[in-house]
Formats: structure tokens, C-alpha cells, sequence
């Protein structure tokens, strides 16, 4: 049987074994053959008194006698070939069954709901029909927004932004999986369904103005996509200016915002010792907390040697400290003083409802990153945590909330940093005052466990090392099942998506990003349109 | 139904299986033909699995005649008592029975009154009898004087004529096979093999 003759309709086979945990065993029928099945496919199996809805973890081959595979029958005869097929050897797959739906008013009231039981022996299975797919997606509204479809397949998948927004989240995959496309997607999703304002560390400048996909064309970011929702912050005016960006706000950082804690964070990446890291305590104490980065930096030599005498820190200690402190100095948005504030800044965009992209330009190294990252979300956490403390006082709502999308997360969220950076409190906690993380990473086994098991929505792409893949798995039932159905994703535009947001883990085909169809789906009018509708409206209304 | 073509009467029957004598020489149904015969308010219906030509009387042996001859049919011309003398009989595997307007794959409640006529079922009949093929079991599992594989078989492509597809007739009745023979991987590879027409 061909791909296409297998229609919603088509019986694949029936319920032989199994069970909650391990998923149930389907023989398939003769004419089905196991070479249209994929794993990640939906099957709706008829059970005596409720549907279940599943996903194909497994296909295998199967011969009703061992002796058969020691002495294969002659299947160089079409008609041998076609009564062994389906009898003495079959197919079976292996379904997971996720979701239930009652046949009784009640139940479909309620809706799908998670599978607690299995369907009885021999209960028919099918495809699932688009219809199914639908009712367990939901189609797009004010709250979901279409991600993708599902494999061999043309129904919308839909997620739950607001759900999605309301817990951390990750999106993870390889290099070249697609993760830009998926985040843009989903940025465009909590966007345009106003479920939150997010603000994106874009280290390597591609969300905000525009990226390039794999071949080199270019893809329009945010701001061309939705110029009145989207500022495009920079750290670096030059780069900026040399893609012709249109940026709304140049980053400065003062010495003075720098706290010791940011330099404890950096200690890996600009390579200083423990005791380094120890010495800026001190040195802050010496000079306070605001001015001691500009005092370090302005110490003549012999100056540094009174101080360390004076502190008793050791020489080799100092200058470690004093090279990587110089690597800071480097950076053109460090300055002794900034003239505005930023952070400030970045707020009140915020709270206008207008999206923030910072883009990193030419400082697209970790040293940067990890240091303006984190900086500016403490500060942004800060102010959060107060609104949302003196709203709770005062029984008023909550602040809008608040998505920061952090690339390379395994930098700032690994087992050692997790517990200092804001990033980990916010991962753990700031659901509490609105604000979640969106982190992208392709090394997911980098990031701390407690910080996984938080995570609200997992979308990853294909993942081929074995401890990432065990790591997006953590504390996932059904996490065996999944595995297979991960490793056999395509390299590109297809994810697994499973948690909050989402009732069932499904397999999409990311939803086309880059071409101008796809951008006229998103809501972009070309100016052109755009002044054709303006001109429309107006004649509207004159004619009225 | 039509009763079909009148071949032989019943000469020794049981539960099982039924004997026939014909009423011709040498004019016994194909080997793995369905036969059938009413008897009672039933119609039992048999597979044909051996069939015999031997002399009436147990003490007399037939014996060669043609040496001088030209042809066969001049034995017989010459010596037209022959016909008389020698006999064509067949054993044939009850199936299944119809009762009423029921079709059933399984032994009738008794077996085949003595003297009862044996008809060749016509093709139809055929094709209406091998819509379910539960009877195979009874044949498959018979311990029979001659391979009971050759008779799956011959019965299996006489009954495919039924079929304006016989292909896809065989391959319905291999798949029965393939459950039926499950344990014995060798038998049934036999079996289909001697299936292709």
C-alpha cells in the first residue's frame, strides 16, 4: 500500500499487548505495510467505552515462528510474498497512549484528558483523523497560536501561549536544527497573542532586524515583521549601523553597575582563579561597591602593589585578576559612567507592551553575554519583584508579564552558576512575579537538573548525544518512548514539543518562517500592501 | 440449489468421510472437488481426496489385455463386459453440511444415509461454500491415506475457479493457511507452493 492510499480512515491494526507505562503493542494488518509507518505519527485506537489518542514509538518486525526467520520462505514469489505478509510475519508498532475522550457529554465537555488506562484487547486502531488532531490541539484563537503541523499531516498545531508564557520554557536542538526559526516563531506567537513582552539577548544579532537561514538568504526579524511591538536594542552602534539596522537605543554599561557577583559569574569564561574571584570581594569592600571597577582599573602598578600588600592578596592573584578585568575593559559599552540608564530604558519599553531585542553585534562572546545578560535581568528581576510585591499588597494586577530569551543558557544555568545567576532564581521561582525564561541551548545536559525539572514547555529538535537527550528528558513519563521518537527527528524543521503548553508530546513540522507566504500568514504587510490598505481605508471612509 | 451433476451413490459412510462408487468408469470428480449428498433434511458436503478404479470381485485381479491392441478404447470394445466387472470409486472428506438455509463449516449430526446420490457441486455452490474458510481446519488436521497437503491444495485450486479473481482467492486461503500451519513452517511453504496454478 502506498503512502497516499493511507487515508484517516485506513484500520492499521489491532491491540495485542501492552501496557500504561510501556505503551501497547498494535499487530498491524496484512495490507499495512510497516514501511508507511513513522514513528511521532498519531493513532486514535477505538476502545469498548473511550477513544484513546497516541503516538507511534516504535515500528517493529515480527514472524509468528522463529523457524521462519531460519528459513525464510520464498518470498521471490509474488503470491509466497503476499500470504506470508501480515500472517506468518507482520508488523507491530508501539503506541503510547496520552490521551483519552470519553463518549459521554460529560467527557466531551471536559475535553481530552490524560490516559490512565489502556484500551481492552484487540480494540481497533486507526489513524488519527484530522479531526482528532484537532480537538486535541485546539484550533488557532486568542490564546493559541499554530507552531506547526503534525507529521504526514495538514491540521494546525496549536500552543497554548498563554500557558506557555506562565512557566520556563526551552527550546533546544543541535546546530543547525532550526532553534532561530523556532524561537522567532514562538517570540511571534507570545507577541502576537499578547501574552507577554519579551526581552531577547540576541548574541548573535538575529531575532531583532533580520537573520540567515542555512542558504544564506536573508530572513526578516521581528522588528521589519511588527515595527510598532518590536525595539531593537544594541551594544554595538557600529555593526549596527553596517547591516542598516534602525536601532531605538545604543546599551552603555557604567563600571559602577558592575558588582562583584558579575565578575564571580564570569570567572570561567575570562579564566580566573578562586582566590581572583575572592580578591574582588575584598577590593569592593576597599573601594565600595559602585566605584571599585574604575578604582582597579585607574591603579598605577605601584599603587596595585600597596593595595595587595595592604589587602594581603598575593601577587600572582592580582594580576590574574587584573587581565581579566582588562578583557572588560575592552568592551566599548563598559564605561566609566553612563550617561542614561538602561535598564530604565528597557523597562519602560517593557511596560509599554514593546518587545525588546538586544542585539550584541560584533560582542558576540560569552564574556559579553554572560555579563550584559545577567546584569540587566538582575536589575530588571529587581524591579519585577517589586512591582509584583507592592501589587500583591495592594490586591492590584500583577505586572504584564515578562519573557527573557537566553541563548547558550548552559553558560549561565550549569550546576555551579545556577545557584549565583539571576537566570537559575528566575528558572526556579519568578513565575511567581510573571517573569519566565525562554532558554535556547544545543547542550541541554550543560544546564543543572533542578533548573530542567522547571521548565514548564520543552521544544527540542534533533538531539544526538545521548546525555543531552537524557537530560530534556528529566523526570518525563513515557521518557524511553520519547527517546526513540527524538533521535528520528529530521535535521530540520521538526521538533518535539511536550509539557505545559501542549496536552500530549507531539512531533511537528515547524511552520514555514522566511518566505514572503509565511510572513503575509504572520500578519506582515508589505509596504506596498500596506499603503494599497491605507488608501482602501480611507476611501472607506469617505464613501461613508 | 441445483443438485448439479449426478455421479456416484454412497457405498460406506461415517461422521468423517464417505465413499462413493460411481456410475461410470473412470468418471469419478477431480481430486479436491466438493461433492455433496442430501440425505435427511441436511446436505453433506465432502472434499474428494482419493479416488480408486478396481475390480468387483476381491479374489480377481484385473489383468493386462492389450498387448494385440491399437488403442485403450479397443480393450473395451473387445471385451465390453469389462465395464461391468471393474469399478470407480472415491473417499471424500466431510467439510461441512447445509441445513435450512444455513451453511455450516463443520460435521453434519449424522453421516451420509447409505445409498444416498452424490452430486458435483456446480460453481457457484462452490463459490458460496468457500466464502468462509473454516472447513480447512477440518482438512488440515485429517490423518489421511495420501498426503492431505496435495488435497489442501487441489481442493483449493479447483474451488479457486469459482472466482472470476482466483488470485486473490488463493492468497485469502494461503493467509488461513499460514495461521492454520502456523507451527510447521516447511508444510505450509509445500502447500503454497503447490497452490500456484
Amino acid at each position: 500500500m502506498n503512502d497516499h492510499n493511507l487515508d484517516e480512515r485506513t484500520r492499521l491494526g489491532a491491540i495485542v499487548s501492552g501496557s500504561l507505562t510501556r505503551g501497547v503493542e498494535v499487530k498491524l494488518d496484512a495490507s499495512v505495510s510497516v514501511e508507511d509507518m513513522a514513528v511521532g505519527r498519531y493513532v486514535a485506537i477505538e476502545g469498548e467505552k473511550r477513544r484513546f489518542f497516541g503516538m507511534i514509538t516504535d515500528v517493529s518486525l515480527e514472524a509468528i515462528d522463529s523457524r521462519v526467520t531460519i528459513t525464510p520462505p520464498d518470498i521471490s514469489d509474488p503470491f509466497i510474498a503476499q500470504v506470508v505478509a501480515g500472517t506468518t510475519t507482520y508488523g507491530k508498532l508501539r503506541v503510547l497512549p496520552m490521551l483519552t475522550i470519553g463518549s459521554d457529554a460529560v467527557s466531551i465537555l471536559e475535553g481530552p484528558q490524560p490516559a490512565k488506562t489502556v484500551p481492552t484487547h484487540f480494540s481497533e486502531v486507526k489513524l488519527a483523523s484530522q479531526r482528532d488532531v484537532e480537538l486535541v490541539f485546539g484550533a488557532e484563537d486568542d490564546k493559541r497560536f499554530y507552531v506547526g503541523t503534525p507529521l504526514d499531516m495538514e491540521t494546525k498545531v496549536c500552543l497554548d501561549v498563554s500557558e506557555f508564557v506562565k512557566r520556563s520554557n526551552g527550546v533546544f536542538g543541535k546546530s543547525g536544527t532550526g532553534k532561530t526559526f523556532l524561537t522567532c516563531l514562538l517570540l511571534i506567537g507570545i507577541l502576537q497573542k499578547r501574552a507577554a513582552v519579551s526581552l531577547v539577548f540576541d548574541m548573535h544579532s538575529e531575532y531583532g532586524w533580520e537573520g540567515r537561514n542555512e542558504k544564506g538568504y536573508k530572513v526578516k526579524g521581528l522588528k521589519q515583521l511588527f515595527p510598532s511591538k518590536v525595539a531593537v536594542f544594541t551594544l554595538d552602534e557600529e555593526s549596527s549601523r553596517w547591516r542598516k539596522v534602525s536601532t531605538d537605543f545604543v546599551v552603555k554599561i557604567g563600571y559602577d553597575e558592575i558588582e562583584p557577583e558579575d565578575i564571580e559569574l564570569l570567572r570561567q569564561t575570562l579564566n580566573l582563579t578562586e582566590a581572583s574571584t575572592q580578591a574582588v570581594y575584598q577590593l569592593a569592600r576597599e573601594f565600595g561597591d559602585r566605584k571599585w571597577l574604575e578604582a582597579v582599573l585607574n591603579l598605577s602598578e605601584d599603587n596595585g602593589k600597596q593595595l595587595i600588600s595592604k589587602l594581603n592578596i598575593h601577587d600572582s592573584t592580582y594580576r590574574n585578576l587584573r587581565r581579566g578585568l582588562e578583557t572588560l575593559r575592552r568592551f566599548p559599552f563598559l564605561v566609566p559612567h553612563a550617561s542614561d540608564n538602561s535598564v530604565q530604558r528597557i523597562l519602560e519599553y517593557l511596560e509599554r507592551g514593546i518587545n525588546v531585542v538586544l542585539e550584541f553585534g560584533r560582542f558576540d562572546d560569552f564574556a559579553a553575554y554572560i555579563l550584559v545578560a545577567n546584569l540587566l535581568s538582575r536589575r530588571i528581576y529587581a524591579q519585577y519583584r517589586e512591582k509584583a510585591e507592592k501589587a500583591g499588597g495592594a490586591d492590584m494586577a500583577l505586572p504584564h508579564p515578562l519573557v527573557i530569551t537566553i541563548e547558550e543558557a548552559h553558560r549561565f544555568l550549569n550546576p555551579e552558576l545556577s545557584a549565583q545567576t539571576i537566570f537559575g532564581r528566575i528558572a526556579r521561582e519568578m513565575r511567581k512575579y510573571n517573569v519566565t525564561l525562554l532558554v535556547i541551548d544545543q547542550r541541554p545536559s550543560g544546564i543543572d537538573d533542578e533548573v530542567m525539572s522547571q521548565l514548564g514547555t520543552k521544544i527540542t529538535c534533533l538531539l544526538d548525544n545521548e546525555r543531552d537527550v537524557d537530560s530534556v528528558f528529566t523526570g518525563v513519563t513515557g521518557k524511553s518512548e520519547l527517546k526513540s521518537v527524538l533521535s528520528k527527528l529530521e535535521t530540520k524543521q521538526q521538533a518535539l514539543i511536550f509539557g505545559h503548553a501542549v496536552p500530549m508530546p507531539v512531533v511537528i513540522k515547524t511552520r514555514e518562517y522566511g518566505s514572503a507566504e509565511s510572513y503575509k500568514e504572520l500578519g506582515f504587510l508589505e509596504a506596498a500592501e500596506l499603503k494599497r490598505k491605507a488608501e482602501k481605508e480611507i476611501e472607506d471612509l469617505w464613501a461613508t | 440449489m441445483d443438485l448439479g451433476t449426478k455421479v456416484a451413490e454412497v457405498i460406506e459412510a461415517s461422521s468423517a468421510e464417505l465413499m462413493a462408487q460411481c456410475y461410470k468408469l473412470d468418471q469419478a470428480p477431480p481430486l479436491g472437488s466438493l461433492v455433496k449428498t442430501k440425505g435427511g433434511s441436511w446436505e453433506t458436503y465432502a472434499v474428494v481426496y482419493n479416488v480408486e478404479t478396481h475390480s468387483l470381485e476381491p479374489g480377481r485381479r484385473v489383468v493386462a489385455r492389450g498387448e494385440e491392441m491399437g488403442t485403450e478404447a479397443e480393450i473395451f470394445r473387445a471385451n465390453p463386459q469389462l465395464a461391468k466387472l471393474l469399478s470407480t470409486d472415491f473417499r471424500a472428506l466431510v467439510v461441512g453440511h447445509c441445513q435450512g438455509n444455513g451453511l455450516y463449516h463443520y460435521l453434519p449430526p449424522k453421516p451420509a444415509p447409505i445409498y444416498s446420490f452424490v452430486y458435483v457441486c456446480q460453481l457457484e455452490e462452490v463459490k458460496a461454500f468457500t466464502q468462509s474458510l473454516d472447513f480447512l481446519s477440518l482438512l488440515a488436521d485429517a490423518r489421511l491415506p495420501i498426503s492431505v497437503d496435495e488435497v489442501i491444495a487441489a481442493c483449493l485450486r479447483y474451488a479457486s475457479r469459482a472466482y472470476p479473481d482466483s488470485q486473490a482467492f488463493l492468497i485469502k486461503a494461503g493467509k488461513e493457511l499460514a495461521w492454520l500451519l502456523s507451527s510447521d513452517a516447511r508444510r505450509l511453504n509445500s502447500v503454497l507452493k503447490r497452490l500456484r496454478q
